[in-house]
């Protein structure tokens, strides 16, 4: 019993910080950079991936066990996965414009594109890869999507500070802000070595 | 069999999930303004963002809740305009379409040019330039940025010349490529036949004379010679008045340089040559 909590912890851990999606295994970077621009919105995005992430993980696991392993269907999940995820989006998508239009309308483009967001798709496929059961595979979504709230969040406070800031010409824009990424990668290196 | 189990699995997971998003997408429906739609409907559809607005559907969403008036739409031009103001229960007023004209007639061979430009051809860059390889410093660059920025293909560029030549026909009025012109010599005017000054220079004569053959030279031959007195001399540039200008062409014929030129119902091409 305290192994397994133990090895849930070390998922949280490893996910979460060690090998944080964006700053570790740079994935998904297009919505961290689009949607960063202020806290508010961050923390919306967040928590938009956070459901279609842990969903989509559920769902593909299932699939996977129980469908595209037992028919030898191993080649197809690429599709099927990515069906599951465009499904999520939309259903986040008619949620949100019901529910949250100021979300809705702030997201923009960037709420289809989590379905081509690739950390989506790194987890369902990473969730089948490491041989989780369903318990693990919604723990460890949660805290990838915890790591990629924490970064964007992060970033996204760098950012409201960096509007006041006097940064020469060439790198206005979206240059500093990769700059503050690979200074936050930088620290978040820091995590290594934690989980062994 | 092999193919048959994927495509029955592919098939049966993409129906199950259409039929949940469509169940969804009833039980969370949005009610939208029909306004709204309709509108969207009258407006062109080519999201080229003249307006100001994020697209068509952004422009008729303002329009609907009147933070637009209904001749927003500069690509729409009058028949838009009615049909929206008919749909918002409003007066159609005297509006009025545009169409981009080019102020400047400095092409090869009759503005001098006093230096190679190797740079990157684009006028914006070219115009950063503290210097202008053009002797005139207020003429047109020729180098095509409001060809390559034109969403309607109405401008192309006239090899002889090497300046830009508008379209009426495709021109909408839409204003990009008055935005785009570093020189700001491209204006918008009413779409209909008049005569207009097509050289921007403010400089003396003297100085136009020597670097355009095109030039304003500023004789003020014009303002005499028109007998409706609809021509002035203001702030060192000759003015038409549109209002009491009877098209007559007195002074396109008198004017020296030929920098008067009478522009056409259905295009702003230059008609003088040579």
């Amino acid at each position: 019993m305290n192994g397994e909590i133990l090895s849930i912890f070390k998922i949280i851990v490893s996910a979460a910080f060690v090998d944080n999606i964006i700053l570790a295994r740079y994935i998904g970077l297009c919505p961290y950079i689009g949607m960063s621009s202020s806290v508010a919105n961050s923390i919306g995005m967040g928590m938009a991936v956070t459901f279609v992430m842990v969903l989509a993980s559920i769902v593909t696991w299932v699939l996977w066990n129980y469908a595209l392993v037992p028919l030898g269907l191993e080649y197809l999940r690429i599709m099927v996965f990515i069906l599951v995820i465009a499904t999520l989006v939309q259903l986040v998508e008619i949620l949100l414009k019901k529910n949250v239009p100021n979300l809705y309308r702030a997201m923009g483009i960037y709420l289809p594109l989590i379905t081509t967001n690739c950390a989506i798709l790194a987890v369902t496929f990473l969730g089948v890869d490491y041989g989780y059961t369903l318990f693990q595979v919604v723990v460890y979504s949660i805290s990838v999507a915890l790591g990629f709230t924490v970064a964007l969040v992060l970033l996204a406070g760098i950012r409201e500070r960096l509007r006041l800031a006097k940064i020469p010409s060439f790198w206005q824009g979206y240059p500093i802000v990769f700059i503050a990424t690979c200074l936050l990668a930088i620290a978040f290196l820091g995590f290594r070595g934690l989980v062994k | 069999m092999s193919i048959l189990v994927p495509t029955i699995l592919v098939g049966v997971l993409g129906l199950a999930f259409g039929l949940m998003l469509a169940f969804f997408a009833k039980k969370f429906a949005v009610p939208v303004n029909p306004l709204v739609q309709e509108i969207e409907r009258v407006l062109p559809g080519a999201n080229c963002g003249a307006c100001g607005f994020p697209g068509c559907s952004g422009l008729a969403e303002k329009i609907a809740s009147g933070e637009a008036p209904a001749n927003a739409c500069p690509v729409g031009g009058p028949r838009v305009w009615t049909e929206l103001a008919r749909l918002l229960g409003q007066e159609s007023g005297s509006w009025e379409a545009k169409r981009a004209l080019l102020l400047c007639q400095g092409g090869k061979g009759v503005a001098q040019t006093v230096a190679t430009y190797e740079g990157v051809s684009d006028c914006r860059a070219a115009h950063l330039l503290p210097a202008s390889f053009k002797g005139c410093r207020f003429g047109c660059l020729g180098l095509g940025n409001c060809v390559r920025v034109c969403p309607f293909q109405a401008i192309h560029m006239d090899q002889e010349s090497g300046l830009p030549v508008i379209d009426w026909e495709r021109c909408t009025g839409c204003g990009k490529c008055v935005a785009e012109c570093p020189r700001s010599i491209i204006v918008l005017t009413p779409k209909r036949e008049q005569v207009t000054v097509a050289c921007v220079s403010p400089d003396p004569g003297k100085e136009v004379r020597k670097v355009c053959s095109r030039g304003c030279i500023k004789c003020q031959l014009c303002v005499r010679t028109c007998p409706e007195g609809a021509i002035a001399f203001e702030n060192g540039r000759i003015v038409i008045s549109r209002e009491k200008c009877t098209l007559c062409g007195l002074c396109v014929e008198k004017c020296p340089t030929h920098c008067i030129i009478r522009v056409g119902e259905k295009m702003a091409l230059l008609e003088v040559k040579g």
